[in-house]
């Protein structure tokens, strides 16, 4: 856990006159899952769309052992960046195999033939899609999308995957399942950058935890301490106590 | 009217039907992938039949050098691109706007084209137009492929313009037709079926086959689905927008350079002929709502045999009659869909 995959210094974005991140710092160390929390319009989803370069930005980005100057999708997606962004952004009309394999479009680029064994691997780690392999993207359920979404990125083989509000709109169960998800991956090398509001199953799952408030860093550390510590509690976690033991009282 | 003149105004319109089909087919691909209204579909028609012509004639045909201008215009954008900081990838670049100009130059000299097979010329044709497919999106399109769809509508019609006023210096203004595949003619019943509407059929069928074989069954394919399905969703996959603009245009202009050299024999063809083939073609692709291709198919056969029968009933009508026909279309379509506001 040495090396690191992806470093950010000083990431400034900038909407119009606005600016929306105030020189973000970040770092994910290889193999690990680090996640962003914070509230509504901290910048995180920002964040996630500059790093990919969907979003012009002024800062440093090292990733793989490269710098990044200007941040090109294209280039970054070859060099093995993935992003699943909040809105899934699936091929509503294209079957899920489709989908999947549409995910290794810049490996098949480069010559790699091997795709249908990485479907193979992301069949057996949603066995639902593989059910669901004729059917249209559009007909999935919100859970069925969100893995469908996954699958699609871990098709391209990413050393880096990064997630944004992945438990979305998603009931618990299914949460819980996306989480365990991520937490195998890692056991498969993948890193991880999760962008979550749901900050305790996020907590939970992350080595190293970042909070994003109005577009700064404002707390950094490994994630069991940020679980611990009592601003972040108060702000982020202590409602759900709070509803846990209302929910513990009233049963 | 009897039977037997209904027949051959039958035969007339769905020989034309086959060519409008798969000009609307390459109008409704181009709009789905890039949102181009692509009006210059008619000027790769027109350029497919007349350099055709001038190799049949033993002259070099123009638009090799209009391709190499191409090209070297491209390159000289990639360049400017590539101090500017952009990532380039030059590799792409570099085939296809000089190593593929450059080989089709060196053909078009190298080799006597006059003595030489008709279906030879005709590769040549259609390979020398194809190639300008993606010149044309890097100079023209590229640079605003971001833009509102009125924008590059408006980009399009100035493309049309310089490509028609271009057409009329490399040609000349007079109207060329060219030798048929197959000389033969066919009685059956009333009807005298010339070979080369057996050509324009079935070249036009299998060209569809394949159409749908590429967008089914290949990843290319599937890729340019998928950036006509969701534009951000597929960048994420790393499916380049301008990859995906380059690409269709290639078809685009192959499309229409197939479907110039497939009429040429059966009508003469002067370098502002395509405009008119293309906008049947346009109506076609209105009535399939720009995003359905076997409606955008079906339509071409209804424009066909209605400018077939137009102009048997009212010959100096039949543009017009056709041309109106768009308008019940839009009418009937604003009432079965729902208005959906661009972003």
């Amino acid at each position: 856990m040495n090396d690191t995959i992806l470093s950010v210094e000083n990431l400034h974005v900038r909407y119009g006159k606005v600016e929306a991140l105030h020189g973000v710092s970040i770092a994910v160390p290889a193999g690990a899952i680090v996640t962003v929390i914070g509230p509504n319009g901290a910048g995180k989803t920002t964040l996630l769309s500059a790093i990919m370069g969907l979003l012009p930005s002024q800062g440093t980005i090292h990733f793989a052992g490269e710098t990044i100057t200007v941040p090109d999708v294209e280039y970054l997606v070859q060099r093995g960046m993935a992003l699943v962004p909040e809105k899934r952004e699936l091929f509503g009309e294209m079957s899920v195999e489709d989908n999947l394999i549409l995910g290794a479009f810049q490996r098949y680029r480069k010559g790699d033939r091997s795709i249908s064994e990485t479907l193979d691997e992301v069949y057996q780690l949603f066995p639902r899609l593989k059910e669901r392999r004729t059917q249209m993207a559009a007909t999935l359920s919100g859970g069925e999308r969100q893995m469908l979404a996954v699958g699609r990125a871990l098709m391209g083989k990413p050393k880096l995957l990064m997630l944004d509000e992945p438990s979305l709109g998603l009931a618990p169960l299914i949460i819980r399942e996306i989480f365990r998800t991520i937490a195998r991956l890692r056991e498969q090398g993948v890193s991880i950058l999760l962008v979550e509001q749901n900050a305790r199953a996020a907590l939970q799952v992350a080595d190293i935890g970042y909070v994003l408030e109005t577009g700064e860093v404002t707390l950094a550390g490994p994630a069991e301490r940020l679980a611990n510590n009592p601003q972040v509690i108060e702000t982020y976690l202590g409602m759900s106590k709070r509803q846990e033991k209302l929910a513990a009282v009233s049963a | 009217m009897d039977w037997s003149i209904a027949l051959i105004l039958t035969q007339d319109g769905v020989v034309n039907a086959a060519i409008y089909a798969l000009l609307a087919l390459a109008l409704v691909l181009v709009f789905a992938v890039t949102r181009i209204i692509f009006i210059p579909q008619g000027e790769y028609v027109s350029y497919g039949a007349l350099t055709l012509a001038m190799l049949e004639l033993g002259k070099t045909p123009a638009t090799v050098w209009l391709l190499v201008a191409g090209g070297a215009a491209a390159l000289a954008l990639e360049a400017f691109a590539h101090f500017r900081g952009r990532s380039v990838p030059w590799r792409e670049a570099l085939f296809w706007y000089a190593a593929l100009p450059l080989i089709t130059l060196l053909l078009t000299y190298a080799l006597e084209w006059q003595t030489a097979p008709q279906w030879a010329r005709m590769l040549l044709t259609i390979a020398l137009i194809a190639a300008m497919g993606p010149i044309t999106y890097r100079i023209f399109y590229q640079p605003i492929a971001e833009a509102p769809v009125l924008v590059l509508l408006i980009v399009s019609v100035a493309v049309h313009l310089a490509l028609v006023g271009l057409g009329l210096l490399l040609f000349g203004a007079e109207g060329y037709r060219t030798e048929p595949l197959w000389d033969e003619r066919f009685s059956v019943g009333p009807l005298l079926i010339p070979g080369q509407a057996f050509w324009v059929i079935g070249a036009s069928l299998a060209l569809i086959a394949l159409l749908a074989w590429f967008f089914s069954r290949t990843l290319y394919g599937k890729a340019l689905r998928a950036t006509a399905v969701n534009r951000n969703g597929a960048r994420l996959m790393g499916i380049s927008p301008n990859l995906a603009g380059r690409l269709t245009l290639l078809l685009s202009a192959a499309i229409g350079a197939i479907s110039g050299v497939l009429v040429s024999p059966i009508t003469t063809l002067y370098y502002d002929s395509g405009f008119l083939i293309g906008l049947k073609g346009f109506v076609a692709a209105i009535i399939g709502g720009l995003a359905s291709y076997p409606i955008a198919a079906l339509g071409a056969l209804i424009v066909g045999l209605i400018e077939a029968f137009g102009s048997f009933w009212a010959s100096a009508y039949k543009e017009v009659i056709v041309f109106t026909l768009i308008i019940p279309v839009l009418f009937w379509r604003s009432l079965t869909t729902h208005h959906v506001e661009e972003e």
